[in-house]
């Protein structure tokens, strides 16, 4: 057992931290304030081959793993969570299931394009009336030779506006139930695709939401992504390593807020001292301190059992659903701490604190965590 | 075009804190980072050989564990990477650690040496100069940018005190880098991945043609006569004032030192 980051993961973290210091930070807020899609620094992340971490290098990645992936991301949403979503559903929502489900034609063709940050990638799963009871899909495919043709449409898409790909699921035989629900591999181009207008949202404002129409859309067959009625599988092995990614978004936030909270409580003075001085802030600062060191123990040992190949699925809700809770105590509690300071937007806090309620239910709520917790239990 | 650059691992004088009985510098759990200057001239020799081809080498002296340095100029971008490590070399001053790297660099075949202007430890700016003289080497010291507009022939612009200045060099020649006017790219995802899979070589006294008495502590002709901590300079006075008050006290201020 080793608790230590690896040369390698050290170097890594050294970028990664500077990267977001220097090239994310200073728009976080503007990204927030006008609910704006970070393009610009999608593009400087793609140079960089961020958008490909985890995929192998004949697939067009950078050939690394999801523990730098997970530290990619932590360290982006440490200073901008819509960063951190964004790499994050480019990553494990897209790229991933391409890369774990598709044929190599697939692989060929969509990888290196997304591997490189040329495409940005989406994931549809939810619609209006199949939230966490996912199951509950009225999106159809209607085999008609050599297409298909997708009907329904998806909501509250993460990247949905900016993205030229998206992996999407319709039910391809409702007798059939979960059995009848399968993947497609749909481009932006595609007849009868399109997105509707941005969701106005409470945090991560800049990470692009919207819903996608399928009007009779038409994807070729070489489009179907793993086998026939085998797709709500693929969304739950997707959703495992999807929660790698929000558990480590969670962190970022949590360990954001915390930084920001400790510079500010060595600053402000009130009754004659600095507030940092007093034991409430310390007790209130070491419990939020432990906290975040137990989540980041989890996230990375979630990481690191999806890189080695063993099962996950447990260690990836635990991880989900206690970085989500961590985040969120946090960050009210890092606003308290600034007082009223924290209750405008100019500090960052305030923002963050928005942004953590998503993590706790986006790609699984913190109720389904426990589901997928217990449900290992008791099996 | 082959291109060497030879980089410095030195203490991130940002984060050193002075004692506050003694006044002598606080080194422990500093970081140490590769030299600024020596970062930029990275960048330009990584710049070069992206427009017009070619084989970055980077080359340091120093302890084993400025193998980390190296490893993150191969992450960046450089092809090939050189420690040069000996006890031979330790205690060397800058014209001991200008013949050392002078050595090393008789065994290596290039048409472009690049250092940085100074280090941030040292701040003595002498040792790429030295280097440049050892080698009977043409030298342009601050340069800022570097295009090759002829194949003989750098186009080079240089921060001089009035403004810039550029001049064209021949090859093979030395430069000098100012990190200032360059912002070194960061390491690539795949170069961090593949930059510890890579080889460091490890190369010692042997490898290098120089005469023994001219490196290490031998080979330095720099006594340190005393050090000390220079005084604090003065920390200026601040004005809590309206706008239209600054610029009263500004060009006071200004007047009376003659400036305006």
């Amino acid at each position: 057992m080793n608790f230590s980051l690896t040369k390698t993961q050290e170097l890594f973290l050294r970028m990664i931290r500077e990267f977001a210091e220097k090239e994310v930070k200073p728009l976080a807020a503007e990204v927030d304030e006008l609910e704006r899609f970070p393009a610009e620094t999608v593009q400087k992340m793609a140079r960089l081959g961020l958008m490909g971490i985890p995929f192998p290098v004949e697939d067009g990645g950078a050939g690394g793993d999801n523990l730098l992936y997970s530290i990619a991301v932590e360290e982006l949403s440490r200073v901008c969570a819509t960063t951190g979503v964004i790499l994050s559903a480019h990553t494990s929502l897209c790229g991933a299931p391409i890369h774990e489900f598709g044929t190599p034609a697939q692989r060929a063709k969509y990888l290196p394009r997304l591997a490189s940050g040329e495409w940005i990638g989406a994931f549809g799963l939810t619609e209006p009336n199949a939230g966490t009871d996912a199951s509950a899909q009225q999106t159809t495919a209607v085999d008609a030779g050599d297409h298909y043709v997708l009907t329904g449409s998806k909501i509250f898409i993460t990247n949905a506006g900016a993205a030229n790909l998206y992996v999407i699921f319709a039910m391809t035989d409702k007798s059939k139930g979960t059995r009848g629900i399968s993947a497609f591999i749909v481009e932006r181009d595609f007849p009868g695709f399109s997105v509707g207008k941005q969701e106005k949202k409470m945090g991560i404002r800049g990470s692009d939401t919207r819903e996608l129409i399928m009007n009779r859309c038409v994807v070729p067959k070489e489009n179907l992504l793993g086998q026939p009625g085998k797709g709500f599988g693929i969304a739950m092995k997707t959703l495992d390593g999807g929660r790698v990614g929000i558990a480590s978004q969670a962190l970022g936030i949590a360990q954001g807020a915390l930084d920001e909270t400790v510079k500010y409580v060595k600053e402000r003075k009130q009754f004659g001292n600095a507030i940092g001085h007093f034991q409430n802030t310390q007790f209130q600062l070491a419990d939020l301190e432990t906290k975040i060191q137990a989540a980041r123990l989890l996230v990375r040992s979630a990481a690191f059992k999806k890189d080695r190949r063993e099962p996950y699925s447990a260690a990836a809700a635990m991880a989900k659903l206690f970085a989500a809770e961590t985040a969120m105590e946090v960050t009210v509690k890092a606003v308290q701490l600034h007082g009223g300071y924290g209750y405008t937007r100019e500090y960052p806090v305030e923002r963050m604190m928005r942004d953590a309620k998503i993590t706790e239910i986006y790609e699984g709520t913190s109720e389904v965590q426990r589901m997928v917790i217990a449900s290992h239990l008791l099996k | 075009m082959n291109i060497v650059v030879c980089i410095k691992q030195v203490p991130d004088t940002t984060e050193i804190k002075l004692d506050p009985v003694t006044g002598t510098l606080l080194r422990d759990g500093v970081p140490s980072i590769m030299n600024p200057d020596d970062k930029g001239g990275l960048e330009i020799a990584l710049g070069l050989k992206e427009r017009h081809g070619g084989h970055v080498t980077v080359l340091t002296m120093g302890p084993p564990q400025a193998e980390e340095i190296l490893r993150e100029a191969l992450a960046m971008g450089a092809d090939r990477a050189i420690l040069l490590s000996d006890r031979k070399f330790a205690g060397a001053d800058t014209l001991a650690t200008s013949n050392t790297l002078a050595g090393a660099l008789r065994a290596l075949s290039f048409e472009v040496v690049i250092t940085g202007r100074q280090a941030i430890d040292g701040d003595t700016a002498q040792v790429g100069p030295q280097v440049a003289e050892h080698l009977d080497l043409p030298q342009v010291t601050y340069v800022e940018a570097v295009s090759l507009d002829t194949p003989a022939a750098l186009t080079v612009c240089r921060a001089v005190e009035e403004g810039h200045q550029t001049v064209e060099v021949t090859l093979p020649c030395l430069l000098t880098v100012l990190s200032g006017a360059v912002k070194p790219r960061y390491m690539s995802v795949r170069g961090i991945v593949e930059a510890y899979a890579k080889e460091i070589e490890r190369w010692n006294f042997d490898n290098v043609t120089v005469d023994e008495r001219r490196v290490g502590l031998a080979g330095s002709p720099t006594r340190v006569y005393k050090s000390f901590t220079r005084g604090v300079k003065n920390t200026g006075t601040l004005h809590e004032v309206t706008p239209e008050e600054a610029v009263e006290i500004i060009v006071t201020k200004l007047q009376e030192k003659f400036i305006i």
